[in-house]
């Protein structure tokens, strides 16, 4: 399998490294410890299609948002971490 | 040895090119061209294995992958391969093989007395047996299943042969060169698509090998070669032959294997054994064709049994006859096609015995019993005779003397590749079969694993297929067909006939995994009334087989036992591999030293020329300690490499330390969100040690960072997390913080470092340093700075130490390592300057209560390891909200402390577990455990550091050490893990 880093092209999947569901925004550092508990804990775990952070470990490090499906493995999108940010 | 069952002509085979081989030390011969179970059969060799359960005799039963019975263990010595089928095997010359699962002898086998036992040896009979008690799983149950049952043995010397894996990208990729796949690619190709075309057979051509038919005009062989020529001056067409698409996986990706060497006696030099090729196929077409099924009757597994499609080819392609005296049974026109090509080849066929009411008219000449099936094979260790009676009768009514049974039940679409991904194939009536949807994604399958059985019919799907494919590429299609016209044997008119009812003797469904039709039905009756259990409470299906030929005879008998059609029941999931593949394919080169990457030091020659003994740290290679003359144990040279530092000087490679470059105006702010401790106020010049945390809360690792620059700052990071801590800053960066002006690059392998050590550190440092005041006020503890070396080496210089010594660590760029090395080494030669290896460092850095990757371990608190200070309270750092949660704040959390034994010299253990003394050791008297230990020369004695449940308000408590792994037990006190100069005297010297 093959993914398309937005810099590289498309690069076979063992370059990268998956993270996980890309979690909702940092809360900000006042907020409750509830808020980062979510944060940090807790996930989706969507069957279907979902946003994940991987990073092009072995290519040109950067994070990248990969919209793909939990079941069929199809990827829709790969796009720099940063655009959402 | 004559091949009596061979014929003087036909077949494609080289009678000028004689072959000698051995099969279990017989000697005989055969042809290049053969397989293994061609030259076996030509030489009248039938029994050729013993069965995985029951030990029966067992004969060659196909002409393929499909084999479930003659399995044999090929070539002597380390490259001993057990489970290889004969079928598949090319013959060489000096072949040798052995059958498997027999003892003493083939002929004579002791264990066939399980057949006797066979009433208790049905389906489940493992589970229910070997149940009680849970003790005797291991040591008494495995040990006797592992002797009697299991296949054939491996060899426990080390594979000289090499593998390979290499990638591929292609438009099209056909699975299978018969007429189907040789048609796609032919089409796809003549039209311009990049084509990869593999087969598991030793030539490409399928069944029009096989067959005795005309393709426009020329005989199938003939055809396929011309097919070849052509697809071979194609340079954008890859052809492999014996090669196996062994896997179908996401997004178009393909796992084969190319058995490059298997055909030779040994792989020629510089050539892989086998390759694991993995092709990337925008598109691909299934042209796996069909597998054969038996019949399922009465002691169907004799040696003599044959599927009628393997008889053909037996007696087409090798010039071999099956038997002398064959009897043929089936439930379709095939059996005329059958009958001719054995009379053709000689054998005398001495009935047909057909299901169906009606033989649609061929007269075949021969005694014909109508609407009759065989429904006993008789004989011992090979076929003497069938019983024939009518298919309902429930009895036999003739004896026929034979030598072989050729038996055909119709063919099964071998979609096995296709539902890798999780398809689930449906029943066709019309075919008497299990298809799939003709497209599933980019494979589109095609020709008779779509159930597109007729040879001409094959060509045309190949055709379409391949102009479908080209479509979805974009690429104009060739309507001009490959084929115009194929002349062969009527076929078809099947009925579907699966087994005989109340057939006597055992009727196989799973040949390899022993499965007969009254396990399936008594699985049935105990309840495990869905295909999948049935599958894993009988076996049926499982294993290297995957229910190749069996699955849907298997399915028709769980179908009637159940009251439900067969499309109700379904077949069970086939996994990749479809057939095995071998571990030596799957590693490739990542085998023995090579199976990591191996990392080492630039000074590593050095180390190893002055007595280092290495030892592994992640990838890295590190010395452990320098074994001198004399010395005979690695503590006697640890203590002495203590020693020497601790009183003159000592030097130590920390080159694998991460060391990470970060630079840019937001580069202290960005350093104040990975740790706990600030970085803005760090003055230009100065070291600092940081401590930073994950997200949750706990330490994630430390190391020192200096600030080299007003926006350039060195991160070092422990030696294991290196990467990891280099992937987290890129994470902060990247996603959490992107509007920090920072960069970042990881320099660990552009710099060697080493430390230098002990109270004349300075001294050896002076000399070797360019006009650089070393003084402790010019350079007092922790500052750090660019310089150069030997008259003009680029240095860096950081006064930090791990060892509590008075130390530097000396970064030059990775090239200079060993020359600085060996010039801190000669400069420190006045003062007996020693390198010292990881025990050592370790030791020194126990003896302080410093903590490493022991203590570091992911569940510790920056408060468990005495550093709660730390934590800035002014700022905002990765790990601050929840590092607060009141779990990790608790008072009874275990903290660091030192740990000393109470009685002088005993050892101290790492992880044994502290309890109260007289406590029970259970979990819940559990009051730490030992994280680090080393003998401490400094104090003469053994040390450890350890946690203890608030530790740091037990100080002079004892506690029992029980360890567990070395089942020893020992009283320690608790101390201060500051255990030597816990002022600091040293380092600030």
């Amino acid at each position: 399998m093959r993914i398309k880093c937005p810099y590289c092209g498309w690069r076979s999947i063992e370059e990268f490294t998956v993270r996980g569901e890309v979690p909702p925004p940092r809360p900000a550092e006042d907020a409750d410890t509830g808020e980062f508990v979510d944060y940090v804990y807790i996930d989706q775990n969507t069957r279907g299609r979902t946003r994940e952070h991987w990073q092009h470990t072995g290519g040109c490090r950067m994070w990248l948002i990969v919209e793909r499906d939990t079941v069929s493995h199809e990827i829709f999108s790969v796009i720099d971490a940063r655009e959402v940010a | 040895m004559p091949q009596l069952y061979r014929n003087s002509s036909g077949g494609q085979i080289d009678r000028a090119d004689l072959l000698r081989f051995s099969f279990d030390g017989k000697k005989y011969t055969g042809y290049t061209g053969d397989t293994l179970a061609s030259a076996l059969l030509a030489n009248g060799v039938r029994l050729v294995g013993r069965s995985f359960k029951y030990h029966r005799p067992r004969g060659i039963l196909t002409a393929g992958v499909e084999e479930p019975n003659a399995l044999v263990e090929m070539r002597p010595g380390p490259r001993r391969e057990p489970n290889t089928r004969a079928t598949v095997v090319e013959l060489y010359d000096g072949l040798e093989a052995k059958s498997q699962n027999r003892w003493p002898s083939l002929k004579f086998d002791v264990m066939s007395v399980n057949q006797m036992l066979a009433p208790f040896l049905t389906a489940g009979f493992y589970y229910k047996t070997f149940m009680w008690p849970p003790s005797f799983w291991e040591p008494v149950y495995e040990s006797i299943i592992r002797r009697a049952a299991g296949l054939g043995r491996v060899s426990e010397a080390a594979d000289p042969d090499h593998y390979e894996k290499s990638n591929a990208h292609c438009d099209l990729l056909v699975i299978g060169a018969g007429p189907t796949g040789l048609a796609a690619a032919l089409t796809a190709a003549r039209a311009g698509a990049r084509v990869i075309i593999a087969d598991e057979g030793a030539k490409l051509g399928g069944a029009l090998l096989s067959e005795r038919l005309a393709v426009d005009d020329m005989a199938g062989d003939a055809w396929v070669r011309s097919a070849i020529e052509e697809l071979e001056s194609m340079p954008h067409v890859r052809m492999f032959a014996r090669t196996t698409v062994f896997g179908r996986y996401d997004a178009g990706t393909y796992g084969l294997v190319e058995r490059v060497a298997d055909h030779l006696p040994e792989p020629p030099p510089n050539t892989p054994r086998q390759t694991l090729w993995r092709v990337f196929a925008k598109r691909s077409i299934l042209a796996s064709g069909a597998i054969e099924r038996p019949i399922v009757f009465g002691d169907n597994d004799r040696p003599g049994v044959m599927l009628a499609g393997a008889a053909r080819t037996y007696a087409n392609r090798y010039a071999v006859q099956p038997g002398k005296k064959v009897v043929v049974c089936g439930n379709s026109d095939d059996i005329a096609r059958t009958v001719a090509d054995l009379g053709a080849a000689g054998c005398q066929v001495v009935a047909v015995v057909d299901t169906r009411p009606q033989s649609n008219g061929v007269d075949l000449g021969r005694p014909i019993y109508r609407n009759s099936v065989v429904r006993r094979a008789l004989g011992g260790q090979y076929v003497q005779a069938a019983e024939i009676g009518e298919v309902d009768s429930g009895i036999s009514t003739e004896k026929v003397d034979c030598d072989a049974i050729v038996v055909t039940g119709g063919w099964s679409p071998n979609i096995n590749v296709a539902t890798h991904l999780g398809a689930r194939p449906s029943y066709d009536p019309d075919i008497v079969g299990f298809t799939l949807p003709e497209h599933q994604g980019e494979m589109t399958v095609a020709g008779s694993a779509m159930g597109d059985f007729g040879t001409m019919d094959c060509f045309s799907a190949g055709e379409r297929a391949a102009n479908a494919c080209l479509g979805a590429l974009g690429i104009a299609p060739r309507n001009a067909p490959v084929v115009n016209d194929v002349d062969e044997a009527p076929f078809g008119n099947m009925q579907a006939f699966f087994y005989v009812r109340n057939a006597k003797g055992k009727s196989f469904v799973d040949f390899q995994n022993d499965v007969i039709a009254k396990d399936l039905r008594q699985a049935v009756q105990e309840g495990y009334d869905s295909a999948e259990h049935a599958k894993r409470y009988t076996t049926f299906g499982m294993a290297t087989d995957q229910g190749k030929t069996g699955s849907l005879n298997g399915a028709a008998i769980l179908a009637d036992a159940m009251g439900r059609t067969i499309g109700e029941v379904g077949v069970t999931t086939a996994r990749p591999p479809y057939t095995p593949v071998s571990l030596g394919a799957w590693s490739g080169h990542a085998a023995g030293a090579e199976f990591m990457p191996t990392r080492r030091t630039p000074m590593h020659g050095w180390h190893e020329a002055n007595g280092a003994e290495f030892v592994e740290a992640g990838l890295w290679y590190r010395p452990a300690y320098y074994l001198r003359k004399g010395e005979q144990t690695w503590l006697e040279a640890s203590d002495r490499e203590v020693e020497a530092t601790r009183s003159s000087v000592g030097i130590s490679d920390v080159s694998t330390l991460g060391k990470i470059d970060i630079q840019g105006p937001d580069a202290g702010r960005f350093l104040n969100k990975l740790y706990i401790n600030g970085w803005t106020k760090l003055a230009v010049g100065k070291a600092r040690y940081g401590l930073m945390l994950r997200e949750d809360g706990m330490v994630m690792d430390d190391g020192t960072t200096s600030r080299l620059g007003e926006e350039h700052y060195l991160m070092t990071t422990t030696t294991a997390n290196a990467a990891g801590v280099m992937a987290h800053i890129e994470y902060c960066h990247q996603v959490i913080w992107p509007e920090f002006d920072v960069q970042y690059v990881s320099v660990t392998e552009q710099w060697a470092q080493m430390a230098i050590a002990g109270p004349r550190a300075r001294d050896v440092l002076t000399r070797v340093v360019d006009d650089v005041d070393l003084s402790n006020e010019a350079f007092p503890f922790m500052a750090a700075r660019d310089l150069t070396i030997l008259g003009g080496m680029p240095a860096r210089l950081f006064r930090i130490s791990f060892s509590g010594e008075l130390a530097y660590e000396l970064a030059v760029p990775a090239d200079y390592g060993t020359a600085a090395w060996k010039a801190v080494m000669a400069a420190g030669a006045p003062y007996g300057i020693t390198p010292y290896g990881l025990e050592a460092l370790g030791a020194m850095r126990i003896e302080k209560g410093h903590a490493a990757g022991q203590e570091l371990d992911g569940r510790t608190t920056a408060d468990d390891l005495g550093l709660g200070g730390m934590m800035s309270k002014a700022k905002d750092f990765v790990g601050k909200p929840l590092s607060q949660r009141p779990g990790l704040v608790a008072e009874d959390r275990p903290k660091l402390v030192g740990l000393r034994p109470t009685t002088p010299g005993e050892r101290v253990s790492a992880g044994a577990h502290l309890l109260p003394k007289g406590a029970e050791p259970v979990i819940a008297n559990d009051q730490g455990w030992i994280s680090s230990a080393a003998h401490s020369p400094t104090l003469d004695s053994w040390i450890g550091l350890g946690f203890v449940k608030n530790g740091r308000n037990r100080m002079g408590e004892r506690l029992i050490a029980k360890d567990f792994v070395r089942e020893r037990e020992y009283e320690v006190e608790i101390v201060s893990p500051h255990m030597v100069d816990p002022k600091g005297e040293k380092l600030h010297a």
